[in-house]
């Protein structure tokens, strides 16, 4: 008994330890990925410090101390251990460390995404279930093609008509930006989310002020990850659904209820995981577009309005940031996937 | 010898024959499929206004009208003026090049690219197999649009810069496929005759497991196109894309931006336009992917 629970652990470590090693490959090409991307842009790095004004001696020793002269691997070297300690360089236009730029503007993106993948998955996986059981009958259709629209749309033009009618004409919600200039700093920062921390100080003016605020650019995002995962939804069903086990759940006399949500959806439920965890990544992606339309205060209209600034520094670090997160994501939905899935247990690939 | 070469002639013809037989009864399934006509006919239009603009528009482009500016739309104007005063429906038309100049660079590139890393990587195995491939999880694990800026703002925006950046990015989901077709395919016996008769390892990638892999390529490009449109337009809508005065839809959308409130149509038009295309691109690719799948059409 103990040389089987001993083998146990040994599979299971190692296979975390596989899976910490993908995970930091992968982080390090990123890094190589962003650091090539960096060599690549035509600005001087050193006339990006200096100004142009700067004298010849200074430029060369600026050259030297930015270690410019080392061979290409080493300013990777140098370049990713800098990473590692959490210095993404200072961003050219805020004058500040990159690092407390995106602290700053990260929580505001969360809790966009959150809302978003919080919407999108409560409606997305129902109506994916519906659609698979009444498979090519209306409701099937109409959630397809719900789905279809969804995935067309341009999502920053969907913002401005959203915008348009919702806000001006209608006036149900209000305008761009995370909260009315008028509610602005009564709430101290907690957590960083401005809903939960007007909750948290029972300020509920602030609190409807910036639900109002956030409803729209949050349906948004809702939208765009309920496109995709109704439509993941709805196939993993139909598969499950047509499997024999199901047929025999309803054989012996279990309700429909029973057979489609307990029996098949439990099935289905597994990769539905990895689904919702990418969807998560894409989110925080699509809300660049989403937050440049809504003036949001997040890390997408930072990497957004810093890129015409030419601030090469700061758009690497939100893209080692956001491409970080996505990674991380990625493993974590691999590790709850294999501890849900039993089969995985058994044998990897 | 005129004997060999009479057989070879005749195999040939039998040869083409057949695929032309495959390929009508493609076209006849496909015709059944509404949706996909629907697709079909929206990419017809795309098409037509590409290579019809200076027939079908109504006015210049490019010329300002400083006195009809930001004008509702009307019987002169169907889609309304911008805020120089030019045409929204004449400059759409015109948008449809840039739109298919982009997704066909996309296209051309990414998918040849992709092919070529996954089959190789498939094929050969071995060390090989594991650089490439961790190459393409790199890519494959940052988000897209984000990679996609990134290298514009490195490179510098312009339209074929933005087709490049996403090229980059568009290409690690084709070598996944296309290496997954190959590792089902490198083993079989018919590859492994053409390797008794003495084919090299070249000439089977490339003739042998390369048009293997075609089917899925395509559905996925067909299905993809949508995607790079979106990007690309999300790219303009940014200011990273095509340059002013170019009729980009995205960079459009962006300067219709300012008047969204009280002149709706600057920005609502173009829009419009990336929308019905994207859902034209969807439409024919699932359609093509119902039809062509080898595996949905193994399990049908």
């Amino acid at each position: 008994m103990p040389a089987v629970l001993i083998n146990r652990v040994l599979g299971i470590t190692g296979r975390i330890l596989t899976l910490l090693l993908t995970v930091g490959i992968t982080l390090i090409g990123l890094v190589a990925l962003t650091f090539c991307i960096g060599r690549v842009v035509p600005i001087d790095p050193v006339l990006s410090v200096v100004g142009q004004k700067a004298s010849e001696e200074v430029y060369q020793r600026v050259f030297l101390e930015m270690g410019l002269d080392k061979p290409l691997w080493q300013q990777f070297v140098v370049y990713a251990g800098k990473l590692v300690r959490g210095d993404f360089g200072i961003s050219f236009v805020t004058n500040r460390p990159v690092l407390s730029d995106l602290a700053g503007f990260f929580p505001a993106t969360l809790e966009l995404a959150t809302l978003g993948l919080l919407a999108g998955t409560l409606i997305g996986v129902p109506a994916g279930v519906a659609a698979a059981y009444w498979h090519d009958k209306w409701p099937d259709y109409v959630i397809r093609f719900v789905g279809l629209i969804g995935y067309s749309v341009p999502i920053f033009w969907l913002g401005l008509v959203g915008l348009f009618v919702f806000y001006s004409r209608l006036d149900w919600v209000a305008g761009p930006g995370q909260i009315d200039v008028f509610y602005q700093g009564i709430v101290k920062p907690v957590t960083g989310s401005l809903l939960i921390d007007s909750l948290l100080s029972g300020e509920w003016e602030v609190f409807g002020n910036a639900l109002s605020h956030i409803v729209l650019p949050a349906a948004l995002l809702g939208y765009y990850s309920l496109a995709y995962i109704s439509r993941m939804t709805r196939s993993m069903m139909l598969d499950q659904l047509s499997r024999e086990y199901v047929l025999t759940a309803r054989l012996k006399g279990a309700t429909e209820y029973r057979a489609v949500m307990l029996h098949a959806l439990r099935n289905a439920a597994i990769p539905l995981v990895t689904v919702i965890a990418l969807s998560y990544g894409g989110l925080l992606e699509g809300s660049v577009l989403v937050e440049t339309v809504f003036a949001w205060p997040g890390i997408g209209n930072y990497i957004a309005s810093s890129l015409f600034r030419a601030d090469i520094n700061a758009v690497l670090g939100g893209t080692v940031l956001v491409g970080a997160v996505f990674i991380l994501l990625n493993m974590v939905s691999d590790v709850v996937y294999q501890m849900l899935d039993p089969r995985s247990n058994l044998r990897r690939r | 010898m005129t004997a060999i070469n009479l057989t070879h002639a005749e195999t040939r013809r039998q040869l083409r024959r057949a695929r032309l037989g495959e390929f009508t009864k493609f076209a006849r399934r496909f015709a059944g499929n509404p949706l996909g006509m629907i697709g079909l006919a929206i990419l017809g239009v795309l098409l037509a206004s590409a290579v019809f603009a200076p027939l079908l528009a109504t006015h210049d482009p490019y010329l300002p009208d400083l006195v009809h500016r930001l004008s509702p739309p009307s019987f002169e104007n169907w889609l309304g003026t911008d805020e120089l005063g030019r045409d929204i429906f004449s400059r759409i038309l015109y948008g449809a090049r840039l739109t298919l100049l982009i997704v066909g660079l996309v296209v051309a590139t990414s998918a040849p690219i992709g092919l070529i890393i996954g089959a190789v990587a498939g094929t050969s195995g071995g060390w090989v197999d594991a650089v490439f491939m961790r190459i393409t999880d790199v890519f494959l694990a940052v988000p897209k649009l984000l990679l996609a800026l990134a290298f514009v703002a490195a490179l510098g925006p312009g339209i074929v810069n933005a087709a490049l950046a996403i090229t980059l990015t568009a290409w690690p989901p084709y070598a996944r496929l296309a290496r997954a077709e190959a590792l089902i395919v490198r083993d079989s016996d018919y590859v492994n005759a053409v390797r008794l008769a003495g084919g090299s390892e070249f000439r089977i990638v490339l003739r042998h497991i390369m048009p293997m892999c075609l089917s899925s390529v395509i559905v996925r490009m067909t299905l993809d196109m949508a995607g790079i449109i979106l990007t690309a337009a999300g790219l303009g809508f940014i200011g990273l894309g095509a340059q002013p005065p170019l009729p980009e839809w995205g960079a459009m959308i962006s300067t219709g931006r300012k008047f969204i409130f009280d002149q709706w149509w600057v920005a609502t038009m173009p829009g419009l336009a990336i929308f019905i295309v994207s859902l034209g691109f969807n439409l024919l690719g699932d359609a093509m992917r119902d039809l062509l799948d080898p595996h949905l059409r193994r399990r049908a």
